[in-house]
């Protein structure tokens, strides 16, 4: 069994991820398991994989716009996004534009080179599960939501900036002096 | 300087340690070559021709005696006792030990320093006029801004792993000292009508490889708007800048290939949706940042008493300095003087820990314990009462920092190049060495008057050669390092890429070069009035190729006269 971050703990998964085949042919989805599909399946089979017993999930390649699944929250348990490289910071964005323009609340998993360097960046934009690179160690890559105690920016974790939360604490913003 | 509070102090702390891990990581096998690199890059640290380098951040190039004290110990303890002030307003060192720099930023985080962002594929150093504050053309204290946009792109993150570096400028006078014409944003203040304050946002501006000047795409943003514009444009950055090539992965290529109006458009289109959001910022936020800075407590000083004007009179090298290295205050009686790091025989930019020890004595006995570090690569004491200037001159001569050539073409701005640099294709501190030897009569230079002289020793640009006057920029042919010469850049609010004057040159023909081109400009300028860069715009690069290029330019234009008649 396969294991994720969750909710900042290490969990056993159930997903099983579908990646395009190389030759582009149609993928086979298992009738019964839990599948995380790419965008492309879902919309060409999405009547089919709506029919299926298992729960049903949709990743976004980093080049993909999350409003393509925007009006579709409701029919995935998981929504997942794909990080095709270390310095690919595509999904930051999408990840954002997920949680707070498009308001989706359920389960959102980072994939691919999701390593301990990156968890800090990526909770900050609203993910809350993690499928770490397979060189990662899992228990070591726990810490690293610990790496700040602070950000200046807005983002999902703190949807107001440091300098209204400031304001908000202390009228004349000077608290921490 | 900006006085971090307890959280801005607790952040840089917290970047200490994760790096101190990255590095055990590393080091322990457990992290690869490729992802430390890009770890370490946003700390600074590359790995160089001989030895890492370090780069330290001198946010928006302000600095106090202390944490220049704290340089020249790092410098003398970790290094080899010099450092390079860049054209980023930064500092770095040439020879740290890599296990030794999660040390060194522990250090420098106790004078409330660090090396942040100074690489890697993120939002730079934020840089701007070394004047800011005391500039009698301000429209608002750049400092403050610059500090706002500090924050603001310190760990972001949503915007740490974009395709490319990504540079901003911020310009708070009417003249424009902080290039932001040739920045991926710069950022000009203005007043509207109502002496409101706002941003005129320029986008896709840069040096490098495809020289580009900026477009504006917002004649007036409302300050409260400041940070929410910015969001959207790096966020349409972000997603849709290219990551395909390397090359091609600046923002002034995306802007290029969509057309200004489509990016801008992008822009407003995702601006609507964050404008008005939380990151607008607040007056209380823009009034308690300011309240963080450090001021000069000034005197109220009658610049009639100094006598310094006195001793203008009698002292012809005082009154050269003072004409060339000390620039008016917008308060009465104090000047703002600049410590020239371009001595002929010193590397454009360097100082030694004895200089820097010494730098921060001066800066504390005459400008109340703070300096400035201009992107043209030396260092401003900015708060000096007229009383002690030839006092502070004899001492800066002293140590050798007093060359009277600000603005003059021995104020060479220069990148490392191939001494150091793994990137560059040519050597380039030894081309400014012998053309600063070249010109070194300063009643000669004095006569050439204003121009600027940029080397950068690849396309990468660090030199800001296309800005020159007369740009060098090292070429590799065939394994040779050669020299392309243009001329007619210019940097400020009449920004211009200089044009090729022709075919590039060997190391050894540069300084002739540059003597036939200043040969020909005092030959043919109307008056003493009309600058070199002036005539290249009235008469054009030709009759400058054809003094330079001579019977060989003529030549060509023989044969081809002759295949037109055959």
């Amino acid at each position: 069994m396969a294991f994720v971050i969750n909710q900042r703990q290490i969990v056993a998964d159930s997903w099983q991820l579908l990646k395009p085949a190389a030759d582009e042919s149609l993928l086979a989805v298992p009738p019964a398991d839990d599948v995380i599909v790419p965008l492309a399946l879902w919309r060409e089979q999405r009547d089919v994989l709506l029919a299926r017993a298992g729960r049903l999930g949709v990743w976004l390649d980093s080049h993909e716009n999350p409003v393509a699944i925007a009006g579709d929250f409701d029919r995935f348990a998981l929504v997942a996004v794909n990080f095709t490289a270390f310095g690919d910071g595509r999904g930051y964005s999408i990840a954002r534009l997920l949680r707070e323009r498009h308001g989706y609340k359920g389960e959102l998993r980072a994939i691919g080179a999701v390593v301990r360097d990156h968890l800090f960046f990526m909770a900050s934009c609203g993910f809350d599960s993690f499928l770490l690179r397979d060189d990662q160690d899992p228990a070591e890559a726990l810490t690293a939501f610990g790496d700040f105690s602070d950000a200046y920016q807005v983002s999902v974790a703190r949807p107001l900036p440091l300098f209204r939360r400031r304001f908000l604490v202390s009228p004349d913003g000077m608290e921490w002096s | 300087m900006y006085l971090y509070d307890e959280i801005d102090q607790r952040l840089v702390d917290e970047r200490v340690a994760q790096f101190r891990d990255q590095t055990r990581r590393f080091l322990a096998g457990k992290l690869s070559e490729d992802e430390f690199r890009a770890l370490r890059l946003r700390n600074g640290l590359y790995i160089q021709r001989y030895a890492p380098m370090l780069r330290v951040a001198i946010p928006y190039g302000l600095l106090t005696a202390t944490q220049l004290r704290k340089l020249a110990h790092i410098s003398h303890t970790y290094d080899r006792g010099y450092g390079h002030f860049s054209t980023r307003q930064n500092i770095q060192f040439n020879w740290p030990k890599l296990e030794d720099v999660p040390d060194i930023l522990a250090e420098l985080a106790t004078v409330q320093m660090h090396a942040i962002q100074t690489s890697g594929n993120c939002v730079r150093n934020i840089t701007t006029d070394h004047y800011a504050g005391v500039a009698s053309d301000e429209i608002v204290d750049s400092f403050v801004w610059c500090e706002v946009l500090r924050q603001w792109s310190t760990f972001n993150p949503e915007f740490s792993y974009l395709p490319r570096k990504f540079k901003i400028a911020v310009n708070g006078s009417h003249a424009d000292r902080a290039a932001v014409q040739v920045h991926d944003i710069g950022l000009h203040a203005v007043r509207d009508a109502n002496g409101d304050v706002g941003f005129r946002v320029l986008v896709g501006g840069g040096l490098g490889r495809t020289p580009i000047i900026g477009h504006v795409i917002r004649e007036f943003l409302p300050w409260q708007h400041l940070l929410t514009y910015l969001d959207a444009i790096l966020r349409v950055y972000n997603r849709y800048g290219r990551r395909d090539n390397l090359t091609k992965a600046r923002i002034k290529i995306l802007v290029k290939e969509r057309t200004p109006e489509v990016f801008r458009k992008e822009v407003e289109a995702e601006w609507a949706h964050l404008k008005d959001g939380p990151a607008t910022l607040i007056a209380e936020e823009i009034a308690r940042i300011e309240s963080r800075f450090t001021r000069p407590h000034y005197q109220k000083l009658d610049p009639l008493a100094s006598g310094y004007v006195l001793a203008l009179g009698h002292d012809k090298a005082f009154a050269n300095w003072v004409r060339r290295n000390v620039q008016p205050h917008k308060v009465a009686g104090y000047a703002a003087v600049t410590l020239s790091l371009k001595k002929t025989g010193v590397p454009p930019g360097d100082v030694t820990a004895k200089q820097m020890d010494a730098i921060a004595d001066l800066s504390d006995r005459y400008s109340f314990g703070e300096l400035r570090v201009s992107h043209e690569q030396n260092l401003i004491l900015a708060d000096v009462r007229q009383a002690d200037l030839r006092e502070l001159w004899q001492a800066a001569k002293a140590l050798g920092l007093a060359t009277p050539n600000i603005g003059l073409l021995t104020n060479i701005i220069c990148c490392p190049g191939g001494d150091f640099c793994s990137l560059a294709n040519a050597k380039s501190i030894p081309v400014a060495e012998a053309i600063q030897r070249r010109f070194d009569d300063l009643d000669y230079l004095y006569d050439i008057g204003e121009l600027d002289l940029n080397i950068s020793g690849c396309m990468n640009a660090c030199g800001h050669h296309h800005v020159g006057h007369i740009g060098i920029l090292g070429v590799d042919k065939q394994g040779e390092e050669y020299y392309q010469i243009s001329i007619g850049g210019a940097q400020g609010n009449d920004a211009a890429l200089g044009k090729v004057l022709g075919p590039s040159v060997s190391q050894a023909e540069v300084p002739d070069v540059i003597e036939k081109l200043i040969d020909l400009y005092l030959a043919r300028r109307d008056s003493e009035d009309e600058r070199f860069v002036d005539v290249v715009q009235r008469i054009g690069i030709e009759p400058f190729k054809e003094h330079v290029y001579g019977f060989r330019h003529q030549s060509t234009a023989d044969r081809r006269r002759q295949l037109a008649a055959a």
